[in-house]
């Protein structure tokens, strides 16, 4: 009913290729924007700041450079964990060599770190493809795992082996560091979260992106277009890395606030790949939704029985929980392998028209 | 209609989330817990949070509580998972948290810088960073009885008044290769030096923890004469399984507390006999106290454990040891703030305030359970005891005397340890003591 296009006409090519054709699409994201921006901030409880949203959040900023990588330019992954933590790693390094730069921006600056580093770990992709990248990109996961435990330079000599997050302020406000509050650091991870999200859209809607996706669908037939293999596939692990390693200083900084190297192993890597699977390769939509499926749902799940007044032991919650999401990763992939981005594309198309669909 | 159904979804997750904050029970004493009954480690994780619970429902069903108020023990499920542990930690922390027993290294790290801003008192109780021992520097950390560091000069004492002394020995120390496990490092090499003895190392990676046979190989070549071992979970069932393949003589091989409760050690069995760990915490149900938890908990189906045999087992009583201290932590809060309802400050001065002699377990209900826990403002590790206890192919027999540490040498490099970690930190909170 609402949800209809009639009336909106397009005169122009620009209005023809807009990301967001229809106007109520435009409402929608200034409303979730207006949500994410005043709603939140103003009405969440701490809890729910601390332990949803900014987690969400960061999830979402690395599972939309892993889909960038994986779903864009086809090339699997499972070295994000890893580069999350040479983001996460290069930001420590970079707020204590230089204390008092912005804390912000090199939390951004830390990207380019995992970038470069994950430009050298691409480098197999122009090689091999598939399975045995797969192999290659988990061996630079075991190797930088290495390196964080290995190299005591990477977290100043601590007796502990950890990065523990210091205090900064910007401007006078607290950002980091046990003192900062919740509505500050996640305005701050919303802001970059949302920015780089714009800029992903643009990148995949531009030139570059359209290499990348040649390169997936066939990198034979790129190649004779004219697409150069080595640039399309090292940018894309550039900026993937990028993506991840900025998320991975904002999980210590603006999150966590200390964190060891297990934050970063194999698991983390294993749980963004699910992340972009069920979300929706391709997608940046899909990053979101799978995102908040892979870390909202279980912590939703977790507060149900508590909110009906049961009391079953914490042990069973897990397990239960368990069950309910490895059952409805399996359900989702059976009713639409192609995740939940398609879903939510489909039922967009279904209201479109409604209620005469044809 | 798709605008409704957004907005519905909006709505709805917020209020649930808003509904989500606990319902402050004014008149309790919180007491959280962040457990792992699941997971890699929920061999170890189980019997803890069993133990725990179990001695502070026996306060609550036998004595009414403390000072009269009823003690609330809500659980949180980490899964020895440190983000789900800051999950955890935001989820209970709202409504009057007096005390976090985090159970995990990398947990406890994350706690230990937001506890001044939250006043909620961490109490690692035996395990995380060693460098909280002093109170100077850490005001809101605790980790009585006895630090990694000072438990490692015990057994190195031990080592020394068996076989004429541990001069010129070779002393073998595997690790799991993390945190935890290289943190005896420093001090294992500087004591090397003014003991006389040399230090091989075999770091196990964590994806190593259950194939040794390589990591034994070297150790055969190495031959020491000694192996101390800071293992955890499936780690230490390997490794003396291992050792004894190798034919390494198991009664010179020496674990910590965490690599010597039964569920490492009931695989191994019979092979396993001889092999040595420290311990803080007594065995067994011969304690008045724990008669009473089988009396008013386990036989009323209050408890969690599943049969009554897991009473009285080395990680239960652990856990039993961890609520001893935070119940009196609470008494002596209880004291100080002349208020039954109490504070986590409160809390912090009573676990500052601890205080708990010979005479004290006994009345406790625990006589010759462990060693007498003292904290002051300065020592927030207080006293540093352990025994070494023996496996005799079906269980633990506690085969030496209370071995205080090298105090003269640990506390110097608690010190250092402690002015490292507040070094970057230039608005780190502390304390000064007189």
């Amino acid at each position: 009913m609402l949800y209809r296009e009639s009336g909106q006409f397009k005169t122009n090519y620009k209005q023809d290729s807009a990301i967001f054709p229809i106007l109520q699409d435009r409402i929608a994201i200034m409303f979730y924007l207006a949500v994410a921006f005043i709603v939140i901030p103003i009405f969440g409880s701490n809890f729910f700041i601390d332990s949803m949203m900014i987690p969400f959040l960061i999830f979402t900023l690395a599972a939309i450079g892993l889909n960038i990588l994986t779903g864009y330019t086809g090339q699997i992954s499972l070295g994000s964990g890893a580069f999350m933590g040479v983001g996460a790693y290069s930001a420590y390094k970079l707020v204590t060599i230089f204390p008092d730069t912005n804390v912000i921006l090199l939390i951004v600056l830390s990207g380019f770190f995992a970038a470069g580093i994950g430009m050298i770990f691409g480098l197999p992709s122009l090689r091999i493809k598939g399975f045995y990248l797969v192999v290659t990109t988990l061996a630079a996961q075991f190797f930088l795992e290495w390196a964080f435990i290995r190299i005591p330079w990477l977290y100043n000599y601590n007796d502990s082996g950890a990065i523990e997050v210091p205090r900064r302020e910007v401007m006078n406000v607290i950002v980091t560091g046990p003192e900062a509050s919740s509505v500050t650091r996640y305005l701050i991870v919303l802001s970059i979260v949302v920015v780089m999200t714009w800029i992903a859209s643009n990148l995949i809607h531009g030139r570059i992106g359209r290499s990348w996706m040649m390169i997936r669908d066939m990198d034979i037939a790129a190649e004779l277009i004219g697409v150069r293999p080595l640039y399309a596939k090292i940018s894309a692990f550039a900026v993937s890395s990028f993506y991840c390693g900025v998320a991975g200083a904002m999980m210590v900084f603006l999150w966590l606030g200390a964190a060891e190297v297990e934050s970063f192993d194999s698991n983390q890597s294993f749980l963004l790949l699910f992340m972009v699977i069920i979300g929706g390769l391709g997608s940046l939509v899909g990053s979101y939704l799978g995102a908040a499926f892979i870390w909202m749902l279980p912590v939703v799940l977790r507060a149900l029985p508590k909110l009906f007044g049961l009391d079953i032991n914490t042990a069973t919650v897990e397990h239960i929980n368990f069950m309910i999401i490895g059952a409805l990763i399996v359900f989702f992939l059976i009713i639409e392998p192609n995740g939940m981005a398609r879903m939510w594309s489909m039922l967009k198309q279904k209201l479109r028209v409604w209620p005469f669909p044809y | 209609m798709f605008m409704k159904l957004a907005t519905g979804t909006v709505a709805l997750a917020l209020a649930a989330t808003l509904q989500m904050a606990p319902l402050s029970a004014a008149e309790t004493l919180n007491v959280p817990s962040l457990t792992y009954r699941t997971g890699p480690f929920a061999g170890a994780g189980i019997p803890i949070a069993n133990g725990f619970s179990d001695y502070l429902t026996m306060l609550n069903e036998r004595d009414g509580g403390i000072g009269g108020l009823k003690i609330v023990n809500p659980e949180c499920e980490t899964g020895y998972n440190s983000q789900k542990g800051v999950e955890c930690y935001e989820a209970t922390k709202g409504d009057g948290a007096l005390v976090y027993n985090p159970y995990s290294t990398g947990i406890t790290l994350q706690l230990i810088p937001k506890a001044p801003v939250d006043k909620i008192p961490v109490l690692s109780m035996g395990y995380g960073l060693s460098a909280t021992a002093v109170g100077e520097k850490f005001p809101w950390g605790f980790n009585y009885p006895a630090t990694y560091w000072s438990q490692m000069s015990s057994i190195l004492k031990y080592i020394d008044s068996k076989d004429g002394g541990i001069k010129g020995k070779k002393i073998g120390f595997i690790y799991l290769d993390v945190g935890y496990g290289k943190e005896p490092i420093p001090l294992l090499d500087a004591l090397s030096k003014s003991m006389g003895f040399t230090v091989a190392k075999f770091p196990v990676g964590v994806k190593e923890m259950q194939s040794q046979s390589s990591h034994w190989l070297k150790v055969r070549k190495e031959k020491p004469d000694w192996m101390i071992m800071w293992g955890f979970g499936a780690m230490n069932a390997t490794a003396i399984k291992e050792a004894a393949k190798i034919k390494y003589p198991l009664d010179h091989f020496i674990g910590n507390w965490w690599a010597g409760a039964n569920a490492d050690l009931d695989p191994v069995g019979e092979v396993g006999k001889g092999y040595i760990a420290a311990n803080m915490s007594g065995n067994g149900t011969d304690f008045p106290a724990i008669q009473d938890v089988l009396k008013f908990v386990v036989d009323k189906g209050l408890s969690q454990v599943k049969d009554r045999s897991e009473v009285g087992k080395v990680l239960y009583n652990r856990g039993v040891l961890n609520a001893v201290v935070v119940a009196e932590g609470i008494r002596l809060a209880q004291k100080i703030s002349g208020k039954a309802a109490i504070t986590g400050s409160d809390m912090r001065d009573g676990l500052e305030a601890m205080d708990i002699s010979a005479a004290r377990w006994k009345e406790l209900g625990f006589e010759g359970f462990t060693a007498p826990i003292k904290s002051t403002c300065k020592d927030h590790a207080g006293g540093g005891s352990i025994f070494l206890q023996q496996w005799n192919g079906s269980s633990w027999e506690r085969i030496s005397d209370l071995i205080p540490p090298m105090t003269d040498i640990v506390r110097p490099m608690l010190l250092a340890a402690a002015d490292k970690y507040v070094a970057d930190k230039p608005d780190w909170q502390t304390q000064a003591c007189e």
